[in-house]
């Protein structure tokens, strides 16, 4: 990455940082409602891979965990908190919530709830770019907890067998909710447990942007160049609970205080500043200038923007009725 | 017009709708080299080769979740799923990804998919290839069910579901791929909804549909003649939405309901109508509707025990006869 890009991705991993701990703050006061899972302490995975790729042009799609996928792949903060208040003006008009963001026009194609339910999602997505014939990937970003599921294994063995352009992202957190894969996975090195599809696959520190940048840029390569799947492994820790209603219980303030000292914004940081490239004064304004943008912005959005109209229950359900005739009765429009 | 089986009908569809437009695409197990088991995806693995006629592995939840996924970017996949009963594991992808995805992104992305998928009871296969399972698809919003009986139906419905933005559930039937009747020679769209009226009648409405659409057209054949009674017969080839405006005008007709199901009778097809019957209609009514519907069992392998699980004509005769009193 260039010195300049890296600054910017600096700016921006600030911001991720802050909205979710501003999201946190919005639930204490019942402004978000739901569930709500924030992503502080992963985001050199995120940014780190989508540096490598196409933020608005290759499809993403994850899981529940998704503000900050959308917001790098180009969705306004601004939507993406009217959404979790709930609004109409938010980026899936305050029917979809925190797990359930989407931003088509950006190639986000979305938040899924269910653990593991992307896995096929994103190989169709695949499918469809392969039949079209662009040069676009899918990337699919999950949990370590999420390959347990039956579809992953489903779903690797479809895309190596169709050689479809899709980046598997595992985010090995080393918690799925309050259960560490040592618990509950028999390999806890995930990419390990690809080689049976013949897929090639790294494991890397995912809380370095440099070295996440590497091996994506190798991974996002070697998809787009029409190779079939790949899968990227990054070792990273959520800093929060799972959720909101988690206490923690099951690890130690040990154990979080040493993957915090390796923290991803920080650790940037650092680099830019040794290298002469930034200042603690340059990174102390980029933080107020952050909270300003987020309270003065987005929060002020999302607070002024309007409720869905109840009349508007049912919309969305099905397709607009007049562009599906005469499919449906038989009648012209 | 010509006489063609049911098999070679959503043959048809699929070939029509393939050399139309290169994003309709078909999947699922032994659909392609080996020509599908029901021999409905016949001879396109051979016209449209590997990309777009496409042999799954047996991994159902997996493929049609894939299915789903390429519909996001407007490919139009026609998914088979061997039989009902598998399709358990695909649901999770059908009611979750395809049946949600427009409301919970507010309108952004659809899913026009069409999963086809054949039911009910054949000759012995035993429980776990004997289900019917369209109750389960009919309560959930965001899909639509629809169900032919005849061939006609099988072509333009499934014309219909390949051009409509969103997913439809197809459910077909084990036992009747075979069952010849009249295709237009010119192409036909089958609308999606509302209800057919497969014979009319005055004492009595047969509600049926799929393969009790037959049950009921022989029951009423019998009635005229040995009983005097005339029954009309609605086909209610759409199952999401039910057409409530079809179910209400045969009743306000007729004033008497039979509903004939291959389905068990719990939280069925009947208890849908009857809902609505009693909803749109409830002192249009004579008597009370009965349900003619199969035992709530497992479906047993032994011939005899299977025999009596399934209703047939003779059942939808013997619940209007006492209808009527006579018997
Ligand atoms: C099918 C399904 N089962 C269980 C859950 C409940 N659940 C939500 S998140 C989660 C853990 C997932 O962990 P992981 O995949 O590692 O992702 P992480 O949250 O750590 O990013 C579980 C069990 C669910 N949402 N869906
Ligand atoms: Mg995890």
């Amino acid at each position: 990455m260039k010195i300049e890009d890296k600054k910017r991705v600096l700016r921006e991993m600030v911001l991720h940082r802050r909205f979710e701990e501003r999201c946190y703050q919005a639930y204490i006061e019942r402004k978000i409602g739901g569930f709500l899972h924030l992503y502080p302490g992963q985001e050199a995975c995120c940014n780190g891979v989508m540096e490598a790729a196409r933020p608005g042009q290759d499809y993403v799609i994850t899981g529940y965990r998704d503000h900050v996928h959308a917001i790098k792949c180009g969705a306004d903060p601004k939507e993406v908190m009217a959404e979790l208040y709930g609004k109409e003006t938010g980026s899936s008009k305050g029917r979809g919530g925190s797990m359930h963001i989407f931003d088509a026009a950006h190639h986000f194609m979305g938040g899924y709830a269910l653990v593991g339910g992307p896995f096929p999602l994103a190989a169709g997505i695949a499918k469809a770019i392969q039949l079209k014939g662009g040069d676009e990937i899918a990337i699919c970003f999950l949990g370590d907890a999420a390959n347990n599921q039956g579809v992953f294994h489903e779903t690797l063995n479809m895309a190596a067998l169709w050689k479809l352009p899709v980046l598997f992202v595992c985010e090995n957190n080393l918690y799925g909710i309050g259960t560490s894969i040592e618990r509950s996975t028999a390999v806890v090195h995930q990419h390990k447990r690809v080689a049976a599809y013949n897929i090639p696959s790294a494991e890397c520190d995912g809380q370095d942007i440099d070295i996440v940048y590497e091996h994506a840029r190798k991974a996002v390569d070697h998809v787009r160049a029409g190779n079939g799947p790949y899968f990227l492994e990054l070792m990273t820790y959520r800093y929060r609970g799972h959720s909101m209603s988690d206490s923690r219980g099951y690890r130690s303030r040990e154990e979080e205080e040493e993957w915090k000292q390796r923290d991803p914004i920080f650790m940037l940081r650092d680099r830019l500043i040794t290298a002469g490239a930034l200042t603690m004064a340059d990174y102390e304004a980029m933080e107020k200038e952050t909270d300003a943008y987020i309270e003065n912005e987005v929060i002020k959005f999302a607070e002024e923007s309007p409720e869905p109209r109840v009349e508007d229950l049912e919309k969305y359900v099905l397709a607009d009725r007049a562009s599906q005739q005469p499919w449906l009765t038989g009648k012209a429009a | 017009m010509a006489q063609i089986m049911l098999w070679e009908a959503i043959q048809r569809a699929h070939d029509e709708e393939m050399s139309r437009d290169p994003l309709v695409i078909c999947m699922g197990e032994d659909i392609g080299v080996a020509g599908g088991t029901y021999k409905a995806t016949k001879g396109l693995f051979e016209k449209y080769g590997p990309l777009r006629v496409m042999d799954t592995p047996i991994s159902e939840g997996g493929f049609t979740g894939l299915a789903i996924g390429a519909s996001f970017l407007g490919v139009r996949p026609i998914v088979e799923i061997m039989s009902v009963n598998f399709a358990w594991l695909a649901m999770d992808q059908m009611f979750n990804s395809a049946a949600k995805i427009r409301y919970m992104s507010g309108g952004q992305i659809e899913a026009p998919c069409v999963f086809r998928s054949a039911g009910g009871a054949a000759h012995q296969l035993g429980a776990q290839h004997s289900a019917r399972m369209e109750k389960v698809f009919m309560g959930v919003a965001g899909l639509r069910v629809v169900t032919p009986s005849n061939p006609k139906q099988a072509y333009g419905l499934l014309k219909s579901a390949i051009r409509s933005n969103d997913p439809v559930f197809i459910n077909e039937h084990e036992l009747m791929y075979n069952m010849k009747g009249e295709v237009p020679d010119a192409e036909y769209f089958h609308p999606l909804e509302g209800s057919d009226i497969a014979r009319s009648g005055t004492d009595v409405t047969l509600f049926g549909y799929n393969i009790s659409v037959h049950w009921c057209l022989k029951a009423a054949e019998i009635l005229d003649k040995q009983y005097g009674i005339s029954a009309e017969v609605v086909d209610l080839y759409s199952l999401a939405p039910l057409d409530r405006a079809g179910i209400k005008q045969s009743v306000s007709k007729t004033h008497r309901v039979v509903i004939a199901e291959e389905d068990e009778a719990p939280v069925g097809v009947g208890s849908e109508i009857i809902a609505i019957i009693n909803e749109e209609c409830f002192f249009e009514l004579d008597a009370a509707p009965v349900r003619v519907h199969s035992a709530l069992v497992p479906q047993p392998y032994n011939h005899t025990l299977e025999k009596a699980a399934i209703p047939d004509h003779e059942d939808v005769v013997k619940a209007v006869l006492k209808l009527f009193g006579k018997a």
